[in-house]
């Protein structure tokens, strides 16, 4: 198999969805040359700048105009170049583009894909490190997806783009360069499906994103212990796989879930009531959870490795659950 | 356009007496005054081209040709309504005759309608997309978003203010800086043009320039009509914040009465005429006011539909 990295994945489903179909096209600041990571660059090249469309600094009118574009025939993906931008256009995407099926009884589909670059690293600083992915899942009408390889981001940007409803892909920033293999052949990840992506029997780490690799260093590491983990990475959390992840969880009796964002108000606190709910009888040990602190996103290096949860998180939790 | 306005003022004087009654929920606007506005703007635009409007859209609705029956049942939040319940009036939608939405946060189709236009443009029809707010509305940062990309993009827009002077019950003057907003259409470097919006025909003529121009390929417009509202802010407001004066001042220039005297100068109608155009609309409010009434309302658990294609667990 071809070993892509996590920004030349998307690039390529960008790409091969956008030849699939003339109707797909992008939209953001600064996209015609791929900044500010690349996941854009040569489409413009390709398929000319009707359709790789440099918009100016107007954050409600590029996904105004993209809801505006997709209800009227269009299919358009939007860079939202740093998640954190997203405020500037919440309206558009809480009101608009979440509520048009529902409110006007079906009657109109808003097929729109969302590409949010989002997470903590390089000492961005507050307006361009954190992860709200919680923010959306709050808010019915979203679909909302977070890969955390090549293959996964590939696919689920894929079916992203297919999807008659609004999605949401969370790409964390710290991934763009991470390498991994790619499937030749067009391979579509389905929404809604979780991915183990290593096998164990004492512990079920559930990770989203950059924290599943953290996860799977932190099963390295306890492996030599005698610990054996399983990592399992919903990959979308709305639509949410329960009866994959509740699967794991009644085989290790033993959960803990790991995220980048606010412990506050989170995914994984959603998650934990769903596991909660599923596999109370099954469980071990109460739930432990591995998340940021509640603040934003600090400067200054040792600020922001204090925010950043890792491996060495993972493993504190996981002894504890296990003990 | 005569008879869309006396539809329109009919069908919401029958909302207001419902809703007086306890039969429709919620809040609602009143466009009583301004149909012109709704009519005039209408009249040029096809079936297929689109419209997005505001929180007091029922005239819009009506003048884009949505179905009676359907706007009356959503008011009352039946089944049969053309959102199924779910909208109601501020945010009612007939996707069939291009009408993508009453908005119940304003200023949102100002930055939807760039997009509509480029759609349009890519898919290479000739529909033109059109959106109308409200002047209160041209102040929040979305219309300057919206009309800049419109304008870059050169997209068939037409913005349409409805200016009725009042934002709730803020005054024009307290609110709008520059006393013009067809004038911010110069910072773009798009037409702007000032009507009379109680009168149908200036708002139409107007309007039709626009629409050509935009089906041309000739980019944006920006239209400020300038209008009255007869009703409160919304139906139960005191309107504490004005005169009676200033209402009586705009019933003296109803639109609608102008419209008829015009049309009976220009010997285009005449009373008998005019009775059976009447008494059409009178069968046809009556028509939706049964509907809604003897139509059903959903089913609770109706509640979790519609929200996605797929998925209708709504997790
Ligand atoms: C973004 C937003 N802010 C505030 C409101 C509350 N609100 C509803 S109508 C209104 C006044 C609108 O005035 P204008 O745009 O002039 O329209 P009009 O009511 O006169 O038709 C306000 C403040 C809202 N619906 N949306």
């Amino acid at each position: 198999m071809p070993v892509l990295d996590f920004g030349d994945a998307l690039n390529l489903a960008l790409r091969e969805e956008m030849r699939r179909d003339p109707r797909v096209y992008c939209i953001g600041e600064d996209i015609v040359l791929g900044v500010p990571f690349g996941v854009t660059k040569g489409l413009a090249e390709e398929f000319g700048p009707a359709r790789v469309r440099n918009a100016p600094i107007s954050e409600a009118a590029i996904v105004g105009s993209a809801m505006g574009a997709a209800i009227t025939g269009l299919v358009p993906v939007v860079d939202m170049h740093f998640a954190d931008f997203v405020t500037c256009a919440m309206d558009e995407v809480a009101n608009q583009i979440a509520k048009s099926r529902y409110m006007f009884g079906g009657q109109i589909s808003c097929p729109l894909t969302l590409r949010m670059p989002y997470g903590i690293g390089k000492s961005a600083g507050g307006h361009h490190s954190n992860s709200v992915e919680a923010w959306f899942v709050n808010i019915p009408g979203l679909k909302v997806c977070i890969p955390s390889t090549p293959a996964d981001a590939r696919g689920l940007l894929k079916t992203a783009i297919r999807d008659p409803d609004p999605v949401l892909i969370f790409e964390h920033r710290g991934l763009y360069r991470v390498t991994g293999e790619v499937p030749e052949a067009e391979t579509l990840v389905p929404l809604g499906l979780a991915d183990v992506k290593r096998r164990g029997i004492d512990v079920t780490v559930i990770a989203t994103a950059r924290m599943v690799g953290e996860s799977l260093a932190a099963a390295d590491r306890l492996a030599g212990e005698g610990i054996s983990v399983e990592v399992v990475d919903p990959r979308s959390l709305v639509p949410l796989d329960r009866e994959g992840l509740a699967a794991s969880v009644r085989k290790t009796h033993r959960v803990v879930i790991a995220e980048e964002g606010p412990m506050r108000g989170s995914v994984g606190a959603w998650l934990a009531w769903v596991i909660m709910e599923a596999c109370f009888d099954d469980l071990d040990a109460p739930i432990a959870r591995v998340a940021g602190p509640n603040i934003p996103i600090p400067f200054s290096p040792p600020l922001e490795a204090f925010a950043t949860p890792g491996a060495a998180d993972v493993v504190d939790a996981i002894r504890r659950v296990v003990k | 356009m005569y008879a869309t306005m006396l539809r329109i003022r009919r069908a919401e004087e029958r909302a207001r007496e419902l809703y007086a009654a306890g039969r429709i929920p919620g809040f609602i606007h009143l466009s009583i005054g301004q149909e012109a506005v709704a009519a005039g703007v209408c009249a040029p635009l096809q079936r297929d081209d689109y419209l997005l409007s505001t929180h007091r859209g029922h005239g819009h609705l009506i003048a884009k040709g949505g179905s009676l029956r359907g706007f009356m049942a959503e008011l009352y939040g039946k089944a049969t309504g053309c959102c199924k319940g779910k909208g109601g009036s501020m945010h009612i939608a007939d996707a069939s005759v291009g009408y993508l939405g009453a908005n119940g946060v304003l200023t949102s189709g100002c930055v939807l309608a760039p997009g509509v236009g480029q759609s349009i443009q890519m898919r290479g029809t000739d529909q033109v997309a059109v959106t109308i707010f409200g002047d209160g509305a041209a102040n929040r940062g979305p219309f300057h978003e919206g009309v800049n990309l419109a304008a870059l993009w050169k997209v068939p827009v037409v913005f349409v203010c409805e200016n009725n002077f009042w934002a709730s019950t803020t005054a024009h003057d307290l609110s709008t800086a520059g006393g013009s907003i067809a004038a911010r259409a110069a910072g773009y470097g798009i037409p702007g043009a000032t009507v009379d919006g109680n009168d149908a025909l200036a708002v139409y003529l107007a309007m039709e320039s626009a629409v050509a121009r935009a089906r041309a390929g000739e980019g944006p417009s920006l239209i400020e009509a300038r209008t009255v509202r007869f009703m409160g802010h919304f139906e139960g407001d005191p309107q504490g914040y004005r005169s009676r004066g200033e209402v009586e001042g705009g019933r003296q220039r109803d639109p609608i009465a102008r419209l008829r005297a015009h049309l009976e100068e220009a010997k285009l109608l005449d009373a008998a005429h005019a009775a059976r155009v009447a008494a059409a609309v009178e069968a046809e409010v009556q028509d939706a006011v049964d509907f809604a009434e003897s139509s059903p309302l959903p089913a609770p658990e109706d509640a979790l539909q519609d929200l996605f294609v797929h998925y209708p667990w709504s997790d």
